[in-house]
């Protein structure tokens, strides 16, 4: 294979800080990619794995980072010794790059047309009817509908699936030999997801293109790539076919991160604990009223959305009910609802017998404390101006707690999160996404709750932390007999933790019931589809073997 | 003469750059800390006008009016005899007063109405509207019809200048509640119970201090042009006491037999503006999120 001349060839590329004392975020790595193969870049957060393609594409942010050695030969040609104009022309005509936000990767006041229009212009001196030509031609390829009227759309028209198909045909469309995919899939739900990386082995195969594909989920990296490059700390520390590194991983990195990722059989439901059924919806709606304006008095009252329609669910203490649901699916907007930092329309809430719904923000206050939230994202859910035990005490406090004793509860929950106990007088900037979340954690059980919702909480996380954070949570569900109501998008997760699962489906439930039976045996034929689109889903990554 | 200002200010501005940099944890730019150097001195200049004056601002001498430069008279004398310098020199307490009194009197107001519009829609939709309908008169003008309402003393001056200033606090504070409201770290305090002026005092508010520092000192410039265009026009404080504006409106008459009766206050109410315009975009520079996040 390496007989043939590759299309990128890296050699031992260092990339670093651009300070006075130079830190090294990439420290010489090296891999090549042959014409019509997909290489995987595959680590977790801070491997370098982004700065290598945007060193490729001569992207790095001016002033911050730097090439300080190696080579990036594409075809041949050094890229670091090219001038600025020659990288611009090498750049859509013989490399293309396609990024992980279609929102915010195309400009929202041009047409897709024009935009797509512009790549051509810029590269070639066709006449204009011919470059539209080409266009529709591209937009084809990329199985968008209606291409016609796509060409006139603007991007806030699309989906976040078509604007990724753009992005594709954008990228595509003056046939580069390299095309640089960061992270493409991942702002997008699984069934999107599933769509995208077909059309790119599709387009692929079609016009022979090399991949570069840079991504965090092992599951993708099962589905697409041919070789896989390992990425740790700016190094790279396995390279290889995707079979051998998923079946017979060499070094003790590759190990844990693929035994990190949790696998889709779900796990055996628990013993019910007890019978104190702690958390109790019936019948919630939560519907939004159409925007009026004041022609709307003569006019037909349109209907609202329901985000959230009839859903009811029973949660006993002790147990996980895991919420699954794409985006748009009113997941999040239950969690709200329930937790009621927004105002159901109607249905019923319980916590622990206790009537919830309807309460006025008086009446709110002593139940309060009984169900409390994790958020998705841990750098904002902790107010970065104050201190960990600040921000851990806030809660009892404001039920009457004493100062001191509050304190020393704190010191306590941050060791039973696995946090030192000087982490108490420390800010949150000082702490990893992980730690954060555990802080999080520290900061729900401080007010000795009978639930805890956890919207996405170990989405942003990187897998091994995530599974950390996992074990955590499911080891004070043991310890304390808390009750978890999941939220999450990712099935393999939910498969996990869940010992029941409700699936959602644009604001209705879809299927409920056992987590064995949901995810192990679905009825729906929605959750079917779901499962069946799951990246990765023919390898188990915990036992380096194809699942059986 | 020139040579030992410039030994002696050597050391000062080496100073200043090291406080200046621990306050501002970016190393300043050198038009920073000149106009932090020069605001610093009108400030020894107003503090210390007693000692610096060489005669009393508002004595009056008819014998001696209308005099050039002199040893006697550093900058000559005005129409009715006052010695310019030492009138130049107290310009610049009510200058100072003026600007720092109503960049102050702004966020003591504007503060808590924008962290309580910020917060609660229905004051929002009520208040706001009346802050449109104050912005919507221009500034000089109602200065002038309150100013003209009352008598103008200094409380009467400052709080004429405050009042269409008022609004932009508002809307910025607001602008910042807004956003920060849907941190999940406020929901977080919802959900734990913390009382609502709680979440407003601890949470919301230090996260608008930033811009709130910059826009004082946008206000502060402001509000000490305004005061010398009032005083100008005649509406400001009466002639008795010196100010920059009312030493030029007086000026203006004979400048051309004297440059010193306009030119120097002049000269120190643009310096002073300028300079506190620079620091306010220094401050704009260093306290830029964007900033701080790449520093740490």
């Amino acid at each position: 294979m390496s007989t043939e001349n590759p299309v990128l060839k890296v050699d031992s590329l260092v990339v670093e800080t651009d300070s006075k004392d130079p830190k090294q975020i990439l420290k010489g790595i090296s891999f090549e990619i042959q014409p019509g193969e997909t290489l995987c870049l595959v680590g977790e957060s801070g491997s370098g794995k982004s700065v290598s393609s945007l060193t490729t594409m001569g992207l790095l942010p001016q002033g911050a980072l730097r090439a300080a050695g190696g080579r990036i030969l594409l075809d041949g040609e050094d890229l670091l010794q090219a001038s600025p104009k020659r990288i611009s022309e090498l750049r859509g005509s013989r490399m293309a790059m396609i990024f992980q936000e279609p929102m915010t990767a195309l400009n929202p006041v041009l047409t897709v047309g024009r935009q797509l229009d512009e790549v051509l212009a810029c590269h070639t001196s066709e006449p204009a009817n011919k470059r539209r030509e080409r266009v529709l031609d591209a937009l084809e390829q990329v199985h968008l509908p209606d291409i016609e009227r796509m060409y006139d759309s603007y991007p806030h028209q699309l989906s976040g699936g078509q604007r990724q198909r753009i992005m594709i045909a954008m990228a595509l469309l003056l046939k580069p030999k390299l095309l640089i995919a960061d992270e493409p899939t991942t702002a997008l739900d699984v069934t999107t997801q599933h769509q995208i990386l077909k059309l790119i082995r599709e387009l692929q195969e079609k016009h022979g293109t090399a991949v570069l594909f840079i991504t965090h989920d092992m599951g993708v990296v099962a589905d697409i790539a041919h070789r896989v490059c390992v990425m740790h700390f700016g190094v790279i520390v396995e390279q290889g076919e995707v079979k051998q590194i998923l079946s017979n991983p060499q070094k003790q990195y590759t190990r844990d991160l693929l035994s990190a990722v949790p696998s889709l059989t779900p796990r055996e439901a628990r013993a019910l604990r007890g019978p104190r059924l702690v958390l109790d919806v019936a019948e919630l709606v939560k519907e939004y009223a159409p925007p009026r304006s004041l022609l709307s008095w003569f006019k037909k009252p349109k209907a609202g959305t329901k985000a959230v329609n009839n859903i009811s669910f029973k949660l006993y203490e002790g147990r996980t009910l895991g919420i699954v649901g794409e985006s748009g699916s009113g997941k999040s907007t239950l969690a709200r609802c329930v937790m009621r930092l927004i105002d159901p329309t109607d249905g019923v809430i319980r916590v622990d017998g206790q009537q919830i719904s309807g309460l006025t923000a008086v009446g709110l206050k002593p139940h309060r404390h009984r169900i409390q939230m994790i958020f998705q994202d841990p750098y904002r859910s902790l107010n970065p101006r104050r201190t960990v035990g600040d921000s851990l005490i806030e809660g009892p406090m404001n039920y009457g707690a004493q100062r001191e004793a509050a304190l020393g509860r704190a010191a306590e929950l941050l060791q039973l999160v696995g946090l030192p106990a000087d982490a108490i007088d420390r800010f949150p900037h000082q702490f990893s996404g992980g730690q954060r979340q555990r802080i999080a954690i520290a900061r729900a059980l401080a007010m000795e709750p009978d639930v805890i919702v956890a919207d996405e909480a170990v989405s942003a996380l990187d897998v091994s932390v995530q599974a950390q954070v996992l074990a955590l949570l499911d080891d004070i569900q043991e310890r304390l007999g808390i009750a978890v109501l999941f939220i999450t998008h990712d099935l393999r997760v939910a498969a996990q933790i869940c010992d029941d699962v409700l699936v959602m489906q644009r604001g209705k439930v879809v299927e409920y019931g056992p987590a064995s039976d949901v995810l192990g045996n679905p009825s729906a034929e929605y959750t079917r589809q779901l499962i069946e689109v799951a990246p990765g889903r023919s390898w188990d990554f915990a036992n380096f073997s194809p699942a059986s | 003469m020139h040579a030992q200002t410039v030994s002696t200010e050597m050391p000062a501005s080496r100073g200043i750059h090291k406080l200046m940099s621990k306050v501002f944890r970016v190393r300043p730019k050198t038009a920073t800390i000149i106009a932090a150097t020069i605001l610093l001195l009108i400030v020894l200049m107003a503090i210390f006008a007693p000692m610096i004056a060489t005669h009393d601002p508002v004595e009056l001498s008819p014998a001696n009016r209308l005099q050039g430069m002199s040893a006697e008279h550093l900058l000559g004398t005005d129409a009715y005899g006052r010695d310019l310098f030492s009138r130049v020199v107290y310009g610049a307490q009510v200058s100072l007063t003026v600007g720092l009194g109503v960049a102050f009197l702004c966020v003591l107001i504007g503060l808590p109405l924008g962290l309580l519009t910020g917060y609660f829609r229905t004051l929002d939709a009520i208040l706001m509207r009346f802050m449109d309908g104050l912005m919507a008169i221009p500034g000089i003008l109602a200065a002038i019809a309150i100013v003209s309402l009352t008598s103008a003393n200094l409380w009467t001056l400052m709080v004429a200048i405050m009042v269409p200033e008022i609004p932009q606090i508002v809307r910025l504070v607001r602008s910042q509640v807004l956003a920060t409201r849907e941190e999940a770290f406020v929901e977080a305090a919802v959900l734990m119970g913390t009382p609502t002026r709680t979440i407003l005092w601890r949470h919301l508010m230090p996260n608008t201090f930033a811009p709130l520092i910059v826009q004082c000192t946008y206000i502060c410039a402001a509000a000490i042009l305004t005061e010398a265009t009032l005083s100008f026009l005649g509406v400001g404080l009466s002639s008795e006491t010196p100010t920059w504006g009312n030493i030029m409106s007086e000026g203006r008459i004979y400048f051309q037999l004297n440059p010193s009766m306009i030119l120097w206050a002049g000269l120190l109410l643009s310096l002073c503006i300028l300079s506190v315009n620079l620091l306010g975009d220094a401050a704009r520079d260093a306290l830029d999120p964007k900033m701080k996040r790449r520093e740490g």
